[in-house]
């Protein structure tokens, strides 16, 4: 029986791992993450999960510890955000090229500077290349499903790497909404336990983790893990197929809203989802064929079937919450042009640069690209040179 | 299909390395020959040794292989040739020379 409730976005993660009951959690608060450890060390307190928490003096060590705990055999998860993922920089790749399925809950936020407390992806998309597979929600009962998910993809036997969980900072973290929970025992039978082939605790066997490796191997070793990222994608529409099954919500790679006659279309990740469905419907109750391409999985980059699900618009606009100082966008824009291109598609793109730092996106915000949209597609380039939307400017 | 350690060398398809080249066997250092880093090489001269054994542990690479109680000459194939054992010698039976 599915269960009716009301929560925040870090409430759901907290009940989801309380459902999970992983084996280690190492952590360090950072706004807009640190409700995930408190709630996880209150249950442990209150001995509704046996969970060994970990407290640590910084983010840089959080992961370490996770990594340690994982390459000893010990289910793991960690949870951060902005600047505190920044610190773990470092260790990121470790836990990713020893192939250590970890799960970290990444609460978005703006990476300084200015300093700022609020919803942006430049954290998580900064680290979009450290071999950590990506997975964004739109809402709360996304980000529970998804953390439900977390672990059957990342311990998989063809995958074996980490996985970030991402939701939006205080958007979704914070704001409370209506969520159907699972109950505990099918939840437990569908994430199932952990027995890994290889761990430092084997009785029997030894084991040395994250040996050097002269450049004779080392590149060899990288082609393997790229490889774990390609595997990933079956598996994850697997998992999300079974997961269907359990609950009845249907994930995949991205989600397609209006898309299949959509002449002019929207493509973004995380909670302004829900206001660009909006102004579609709004939109679509005036005849508009407009329509929204909802990433959910970022790594692996799922560029093929992207540009297959668009490949009958007219012109498309990548939005991107994220700035890439690199003088042309951001870095959704930068990846799903290049698989747009490769498969010869001939929509006019445009690449948006939006809602930095926690600045609000409105409908008639989602509206004007609409309707910039249509111009675009006609030939008229009004969009400007590096487009923003909810900027002040003298132009 | 990952292999043993042994059968892993310089030919090696990423396909056959262990996931993150995680090491499942134990000793497998001996397959991994660091005398090729040697520039200078230590030389035992047997009739000046007392067989006193002060050189066996301080070599970090357990190049002195010791039976019955009594030294043998080095393993050059794991000696990086640091001369820590010249220095541990009271009676003068190991030098150092240029070169492998």
């Amino acid at each position: 029986m599915a269960i009716k409730e009301r929560m925040s976005g870090n409430e759901a993660v907290a009940h989801a791992i309380k459902q999970i009951n992983p084996d280690v959690m190492p952590a360090f608060p950072i706004t807009p993450s640190t409700e995930i450890p408190q709630f996880v060390s209150t249950m442990i307190a209150n001995g509704e999960i046996d969970t060994e928490f970990i407290p640590v003096e910084s983010e840089h060590s959080s992961m370490s510890a996770a990594i340690g705990a994982s390459a000893a055999g010990a289910r793991t998860l960690t949870a951060t955000s902005s600047c505190g993922l920044a610190l773990m920089w470092e260790v990121l790749y470790v836990a990713a090229s020893n192939r250590l399925p970890i799960m970290m809950e990444v609460v978005n936020r703006a990476l300084s500077g200015p300093i700022n407390i609020n919803a942006e992806h430049s954290d998580s998309m900064g680290a979009r290349d450290s071999g950590w597979i990506q997975i964004y929600a739109e809402n709360n009962q996304e980000v529970y499903d998804n953390t439900l998910q977390a672990y059957r993809i990342a311990e998989h036997r063809s995958v074996k790497l980490p996985v970030m969980i991402c939701q939006d900072g205080f958007i979704t973290s914070h704001a409370v909404e209506n969520i159907t929970l699972l109950e505990d025992e099918p939840v437990k039978k569908f994430v199932g336990s952990y027995e890994p082939e290889h761990y430092l605790l084997k009785e029997d066997e030894a084991m040395a983790v994250g040996p050097y490796a002269i450049s004779g191997y080392c590149m060899e070793a990288k082609r393997a893990q790229a490889q774990a990222m390609i595997n990933a994608k079956e598996v994850i529409l697997q998992v999300a197929k079974e997961f269907e099954e359990l609950s009845g919500r249907s994930y995949g790679f991205f989600e397609e809203y209006c898309l299949e006659d959509a002449e002019y279309a929207i493509v973004a990740i995380g909670s302004v989802c829900g206001t660009i469905k909006e102004t579609i419907d709004k939109l679509r109750a005036k005849g508009c064929r407009v329509g929204l391409l909802k990433v959910r999985v970022f790594r692996p980059f799922p560029g093929e079937e992207m540009a297959a699900a668009l490949k009958n618009c007219k012109a498309i606009a990548i939005m991107d919450r994220c700035e890439g100082y690199n003088a042309t966008g951001g870095p959704l824009g930068a990846e799903l042009t290049a698989a747009l291109y490769r498969t010869k598609a001939t929509a006019e793109t445009v690449n948006i640069i939006y809602g930095l730092s926690g600045r609000d996106v409105k409908v008639s915000d989602v509206e004007e690209v609409y309707e910039k949209l249509e111009r675009l597609a006609q030939g008229d380039n009004c969009f400007g040179e590096y487009p923003y939307i909810g900027l002040r400017s003298n132009n | 299909m990952a292999l043993k350690a042994e059968l892993i060398n310089e030919k090696t398809s990423w396909q056959d390395l262990t996931e993150g080249l995680q090491i499942h066997e134990p000793a497998t250092s001996k397959l991994f020959e660091t005398g090729e880093w040697r520039t200078s090489t230590p030389v035992w001269e047997k009739e000046k040794c007392k067989q006193c054994l002060l050189c066996v542990p301080y070599c970090p690479d357990t190049c002195i292989l010791v039976t019955e109680g009594k030294r043998d000459d080095f393993d050059y194939a794991h000696c990086k040739g640091c001369g820590i054992c010249v220095k541990a010698c009271p009676f003068g039976a190991i030098t150092m020379k240029e070169g492998e």
